[in-house]
């Protein structure tokens, strides 16, 4: 009896004990998983920070500019020309055009560089000894062009003498804030022994101050005084290829999803179309690139590096995404809304219009931003299309020669004054991911209102 | 939502119109693509002719590579080619066939200074004095070793000759679309192996055939050259000379032949491995597209690429002044 009864624990105890050794094996399991799971987000993260981290770091300095606060004499000895043309002295209005530009050009002819040297020695300390050459690697090139357009905009400053703030020179900013070795010798330095003396002598006293770089968002690409370099050109051509892609993208997009997903009648036909909008969601950049090449500049003879072309290849880019994103939000709609609409007597067209389309805007709107996020930061395509070409003026309109933001990293990334240009990559990079962070920031925004409206 | 509907369909017409309006508009800004080499002289003239010529547009410089800015070049005649291409070397006789296929006859070669080709290594690195027969040695698929063609045994500098830093053999030459790398083939590579004296019966291409396990060939910029050093600091590297003095802090120039590169010894002819910097203009867009001979003037004038002038700063060698004039009369005289 009591042996029947010890089976009977001992049975019960083994179950007991199997029972935990497999509830203990499925925990593990489960543990496992979990901190795999998290492992992997933050690995995920750590690259993300990384990235982050990596940009701001070397892209901050280059949001400070160094300016140089210079007292510009407009000394009628340095600047010999006829006054400028009025218009009264001329019969008309062609003649005083005329007049008036051979008269600017004349004025762009003057040797504008030496009132530049003379600023630059006026702030010097007297002692100062230091070349023509020397002294004028101090200021950017483009000094010279400023202090020209203030006399062309105002012809009556000869003779005085104004405060001017203008751009220290690239490798002076490179001195100044350390992107170069202070340590190294003579011969590896970009500038001269008494231009580094003097630009310290200039911070000393006050003649150069650092700011906030606005040069970086107010002026276009520049070469020729890379200290001036921005992105403005670059901003307002992505702005103009995102507009045609949204023009053309999301109503083209959204009305193909809607055919196809309403209207249509269910075929081979549109199962082949559909295969294919998912292949061309899948096909790469570059493709489209060569494609808009072959099409749009060579067939139709659009011109070349301008936004129409980039945005109308971006727009090919991005009508799978729109499609397939709208047909998704399609197909989640309720049937009985359909038939709710139906059975009141609405028409088809009445149906998707009034009930259906409205229910869905906000994955569609979801999906356009994210689609042209993807299309901002594209670059393959437009290398393809001459948009990688140096451009040193704000595309007025689409038809206009441009660069786009990324385009612009990579130009910027291979400039030859590395310790420059390294940190405005940076820089030109955080613009571009704040320009992208927005534009996702706007579509969470918008979905989350939306979808509780609706 | 119907309003949408058809604002966007008469927005979709009205790009439309714009695209077929765009077809009849004439292009008003010059279009210059090619060399990367002349890229930063192309794009400061650009912008300096844009600032001083108040009634043009400011021209768009493109990049590409000798060859590719003249595939470009040789597209055709009409607004959606480019009107002038850079070039570090002349123009061929195949790529003016295709020119002349295409309808670009008036082809107008205009040379406006000078470059050299400099070796360059990390500036923490040794010092190398390099001459052309030992850069082919280091980098021949096949070398001569007692009168017989083998394949290339040599892993250091030092094995090359003992001059040289005992240093693993690594080169990034640009690739064949930089017209750097024609000089670079035909000054030091082709000067290197007829020093050494290939065997009769050695193949047609011992002197072009390079080892691909220590040469890296670069597409892009000098910039690329630049990270291969930062990633592999045993690697050398060629360099436009201009490249170099802008980033002195960073790279270490090796002598050729006992000469070391600079603006004066490239002018006297001493620094062989130098050439001559060009940029062809299409005739028959002259008179079409507005501002070209201006642009052509102004970039050979002495404020640009003169002596002294902006360009010299960004590191053009110059030409001297007669042979400038020379240049600027035949191109205004029109097709050669």
């Amino acid at each position: 009896m009591t042996d029947t009864l010890s089976t009977t624990r001992q049975a019960s105890l083994d179950r007991t004990q199997r029972i935990r050794a497999g509830l203990r094996r499925r925990h593990l399991g489960e543990t496992i998983f979990r901190g795999l799971g998290l492992a992997a987000i933050v690995l995920a993260l750590g690259f993300v920070a990384l990235l982050f981290v990596d940009v701001v770091r070397k892209g901050v300095p280059a949001f400070t500019q160094s300016n140089l606060h210079l007292a510009v004499t407009f000394d009628p000895e340095l600047l010999k020309v006829d006054p400028a043309p009025v218009r009264d002295a001329f019969a008309s209005q062609a003649e005083y055009t005329a007049a008036s530009l051979k008269w600017q050009r004349d004025v762009a002819m003057l040797n504008w560089n030496k009132v530049v040297e003379a600023s630059l020695r006026a702030a010097a300390p007297a002692d100062v000894e230091i070349d023509s050459r020397q002294i004028l690697t101090i200021a950017e090139t483009d000094a010279r062009h400023d202090i020209r357009e203030m006399f062309v905009a105002d012809p009556s400053l000869l003779g005085q003498t104004v405060e001017v703030d203008v751009l220290a020179s690239a490798n002076a900013a490179n001195w100044i804030k350390g992107n170069i070795d202070r340590s190294l010798g003579d011969a590896q330095q970009q500038l001269s022994a008494p231009a580094r003396a003097l630009i310290d002598a200039f911070v000393e006293n006050g003649t150069i101050s650092n700011g906030f770089a606005w040069s970086i968002f107010t002026n276009v690409d520049s070469r020729a005084a890379p200290a001036s370099a921005g992105l403005l050109g670059a901003f307002v051509g992505t702005v103009w290829m995102m507009l045609i892609v949204i023009i053309l993208a999301v109503p083209i997009g959204v009305a193909a999803a809607v055919y196809l997903e309403e209207f249509a009648p269910r075929s081979r036909w549109t199962d082949l179309i559909e295969v294919n909008i998912n292949n061309l969601a899948a096909v790469p950049s570059i493709v489209f690139g060569l494609l808009g090449a072959a099409v749009f500049i060579n067939y139709l003879h659009l011109p070349i590096s301008a936004p129409i072309v980039g945005g109308l290849v971006l727009t090919l880019m991005t009508l799978p995404t729109i499609i397939i994103a709208t047909r998704g939000a399609l197909q989640g709609v309720s049937p009985a809304l359909r038939q709710a609409a139906l059975g009141m007597g609405a028409s088809r067209t009445q149906m998707v219009f009034h009930h259906v389309l409205p229910v869905t805007f906000p994955s569609i709107l979801t999906a356009t931003i994210i689609g042209v996020a993807q299309a901002l930061g594209e670059t393959a395509p437009l290398l393809l299309i001459g948009m990688k070409a140096f451009v040193a003026s704000v595309p007025l309109t689409p038809l206009d020669q441009a660069t786009a933001l990324p385009v612009q990293i990579y130009l910027w990334q291979g400039n030859e004054n590395r310790n420059f240009f390294e940190p405005r990559t940076a820089a030109a990079i955080m613009v571009l991911l704040a320009v992208m962070i927005l534009l996702n920031g706007v579509a969470i925004y918008l979905r989350s209102r939306l979808e509780k409206r609706a | 939502m119907r309003n949408a509907l058809y604002a966007s369909a008469a927005v979709i017409a009205l790009a439309a119109f714009g695209t077929t309006a765009a077809f009849a508009q004439s292009r008003d800004t010059i279009q210059v693509a090619g060399s990367s080499t002349v890229l930063p002289f192309a794009s400061i003239v650009a912008e300096e002719f844009g600032a001083a010529f108040p009634e043009f547009k400011t021209p768009v410089v493109g990049s590409g590579g000798t060859g590719g800015g003249f595939s470009q070049f040789c597209a055709g005649v009409g607004d959606n080619t480019i009107d002038i291409a850079n070039a570090s070397r002349p123009i061929k006789a195949g790529e003016t066939e295709a020119c002349t296929a295409a309808g670009v006859t008036d082809i107008r070669e205009v040379q406006f200074g000078y470059d050299g080709i400099v070796f360059a290594s990390a500036a923490s690195g040794p010092d190398f004095a390099l001459t052309p027969i030992q850069v082919y040695k280091a980098i021949a698929a096949n070398v001569v070793v007692d009168g017989a063609l083998v394949p290339n045994p040599y892993t250091s500098w030092a094995e090359v000759d003992a001059s040289l830093p005992d240093q693993p053999i690594a080169l990034a030459v640009p690739a064949s679309n930089h017209g750097t790398r024609e000089v670079f083939q035909e000054r030091v590579v082709t000067a290197g192996c007829e020093e050494a004296g290939l065997p009769e019966g050695a193949p047609e291409d011992a002197c072009t055939a390079f080892r691909q396990d220590v040469v890296v060939e670069i597409s892009g910029d000098y910039t690329e050259t630049l990270a291969r050093l930062n990633s592999d600091p045993n690697t050398v590297g060629v360099f436009g000379l201009s490249f170099y003095e802008q980033n002195t802090d960073t790279l270490k120039v090796a002598t050729v032949n006992g000469v070391v590169p600079s603006k004066e010894s490239v002018v006297a002819g001493e620094y062989p491995v130098s050439r001559p910097l060009f940029f062809y203009v299409k005739g028959q867009h002259i008179g079409t597209i507005p501002g070209i001979e201006e642009y052509v003037q102004f970039f050979l004038s002495e404020q640009m690429a003169g002596d002294g002038g902006i360009l010299e700063a960004a590191g053009l060698i110059p030409q001297t002044a007669e042979k400038t004039a020379e240049i600027l009369a035949a191109f205004e005289a029109g097709a050669q």
